[in-house]
């Protein structure tokens, strides 16, 4: 089998919090808790979960804007969380980002050639000035742009055209892969199915792979090969697309699912209503860190965290219901 | 149902009409719009412009020579010959105070740019860099938790009385307030999508600094300079006044003010003027500093 293009190993991103005066003994912010999976090249990755679940902290971890703190990030057989600042300065041309908010990503004072010659010139992609505008105006022909874009400033752009252009800046220095963090959460419905489409068609004549972080479970499912479901800083279940849809293993899978609304009015659906709030990441709860909301839960998630349980192949769920240990515990 | 959506719309644009008139950039057309709509600023200008013309041309205007003493015209009010009076020695008010604004207007914008230079360059770097910012910003602290006027007083205790070291002191008193404003505007923008995205592209730390963060924080930078100029020169002429800074015959407001209350009881008009001039330019530097700020905020219409 082929080396998969970024494996993620038992990657923990803890933020420390402040200790006060009177509350003494150190505790963290557990953002990232221990997440494990590969990317293959050319496929897509989903990942979905809740405000608050450490999505985007993933996201960043792997391309290190912020330091995991514990686990290994293997990119192209190359180990990514030790490298010195040169080292992955040169990486950061194969791994790229597109941010959530399209107002926010770009530089309101700079042109968007300024924006994408800047991403150019940092890895030394094209000799001259001309050459590099020459490139700028491909970059944006690339996303749906004009060439006549090149002089103006961001504000002169609506969402889905900033979007467009923080998407060219990320490919721009040709990589290979690209994490898209909720890339069309902040746009209109009509032009999030035109910049999933420009994602899409992009992948295909790039030959790119992504990484797609999104809350919405229409567009992940529209997007992605595989999908992985995240629960406060865990991955609970992770499987390729279609058996994730057709039976959803992870009882907190079930009712995210139960909760995408349908179409068809005649369609009814149970809907599982998970209540109570999630728990928190400082303090997450003992065993299972679902069980707090959980439907099916037993004694033993209280008390014993779920192993990882290969259901089928290339499909795993962390869960007690599928582990032989424990099964029999929920008939 | 995103699936039902062609896939052949990839070269679409946006229809949005684009809005080519509301940039909010520094010097644009909207820019100065507001500053027009601002009375506050306008005022402020036109006493600044005032001031700065008399002080350019004040060897080509001035009646008298600045410093020759005519002893027969001693202590002389306002009349047609000397039209702001003369001082103890026959010279004339009008013509020193055209002179002083020269020395006050110069010790303002050379403190100002001394403060402005090193506290953007620590602001910076206390916002950047964020394992430096707790030593940089404890010595701040520790520097504002004196009133400016006093430090000024005893950094020129320090360094000794003269117009250079007032003006030193001077630079170095206003220079907490730059890194405090600074520090906070780079704290805001450090945060931002645009500077991830240029870590992530491994944009190197001075370059983001110089393209992204510089521009952005440039506003209140400019805002602040024109407060702190007015702020400058009003701390100028009180180490004047005091005796510290300017020494007389330098016909520096602050000096002339000092000279002049010896004269109180005698000669009003000694005292009255300079200190006049000095009270109008630093008014001139708020009004315009306020109308910069509201014509700056990108939140005001």
């Amino acid at each position: 089998m082929n080396q998969p293009l970024l494996s993620v190993k038992d990657l923990k991103t803890h933020f420390p919090v402040k200790k006060k005066l009177f509350n003494k003994g150190s505790h963290s912010i557990r953002a990232v808790d221990g997440i494990s999976f590969h990317v293959n090249k050319g496929e897509t990755l989903g990942i979905v979960g809740e405000s608050g679940c450490g999505k985007s902290t993933m996201g960043r971890s792997i391309l290190r804007l912020i330091e995991p703190t514990e686990g290994s990030i293997v990119f192209e057989g190359r180990e990514v969380t030790t490298l010195d600042q040169t080292n992955l300065r040169k990486l950061r041309s194969k791994m790229q980002i597109v941010f959530q908010d399209p107002y926010a990503s770009l530089n309101p004072k700079m042109t968007v050639g300024a924006i994408l010659g800047e991403a150019l010139s940092t890895h030394q992609l094209g000799q001259s000035a001309k050459e590099r505008k020459k490139k700028v105006e491909n970059l944006l022909l690339k996303v749906g742009l004009s060439h006549t874009h090149i002089g103006r400033y961001p504000h002169e752009f609506s969402g889905g055209q900033r979007q467009r252009i923080g998407i060219a800046r990320a490919i721009a220095v040709n990589p290979s892969l690209i994490i898209a963090d909720e890339p069309v959460s902040a746009l209109d419905v009509s032009v999030q199915a035109q910049v999933l489409n420009l994602f899409q068609d992009l992948k295909e004549t790039l030959g790119l792979t992504y990484i797609f972080i999104a809350h919405d479970l229409s567009v992940v499912k529209h997007v992605s090969d595989r999908i992985g479901v995240m629960y406060l800083g865990k991955i609970v279940e992770l499987s390729d697309k279609r058996q994730l849809f057709q039976k959803p293993l992870h009882p907190y899978t079930q009712a995210l699912m139960s909760a995408v609304p349908s179409l068809d009015p005649d369609i009814k659906k149970n809907r599982i209503i998970l209540t109570g709030d999630v728990p928190s990441a400082s303090n997450p709860p003992t065993g299972c860190s679902f069980h707090t909301r959980c439907r099916f839960k037993k004694n033993v998630c209280e008390s014993v965290a779920p192993r990882e349980i290969e259901v089928s192949s290339g499909r795993f769920v962390n869960c007690h219901m599928y582990d032989n240990e424990y099964k029999r515990d929920f008939n | 149902m995103l699936k039902s959506i062609e896939k052949n719309n990839l070269s679409f644009v946006d229809p949005d009409p684009i809005d080519t008139q509301s940039k909010t950039n520094l010097f644009s057309n909207n820019f100065f719009n507001k500053i027009k709509k601002n009375k506050g600023a306008i005022i402020g200008s036109v006493i600044l412009l005032f001031f700065i013309i008399t002080s350019a041309l004040a060897p080509i205007i001035a009646p008298y020579p600045v410093n020759e003493m005519n002893f027969d015209d001693s202590l002389q009010g306002p009349s047609l010959e000397h039209w702001l009076g003369t001082d103890e020695f026959g010279r004339d008010i009008w013509t020193r105070m055209l002179h002083g604004g020269r020395v006050s207007l110069l010790m303002g914008l050379f403190a100002v740019t001394i403060s402005g230079t090193i506290g953007v360059v620590l602001g910076v770097i206390a916002g950047y860099y964020r394992k430096l910012d707790i030593y940089i910003m404890q010595f701040i602290d520790i520097l504002m938790t004196f009133p400016s006027l006093l430090m000024a007083i005893a950094i020129v205790a320090v360094l000794g009385v003269g117009l250079t070291n007032a003006m030193i002191a001077v630079a170095i008193s206003a220079v907490p307030s730059f890194v405090r404003v600074v520090r906070g505007a780079v704290l805001s923008i450090r945060e931002t999508e645009y500077i991830e995205a240029a870590r992530a592209l491994g944009v190197k730390n001075w370059k983001i600094i110089g393209r992204h963060i510089l521009p952005n924080v440039i506003s209140p930078i400019i805002i602040l300079a024109t407060l702190e100029f007015g702020g400058s020169i009003l701390s100028a002429a009180s180490l004047s006044f005091l005796g510290l800074g300017a020494q007389p015959p330098n016909p520096e407001w602050g000096a002339l003010v000092y000279v002049g209350k010896s004269f109180l009881s005698q000669a009003w008009w000694m005292t009255l003027f300079p200190g006049l001039a000095i009270m109008l330019v630093v008014l001139g530097f708020n009004l315009l500093g306020d109308g910069l700020r509201d014509a700056l905020d990108p939140k005001s219409k």
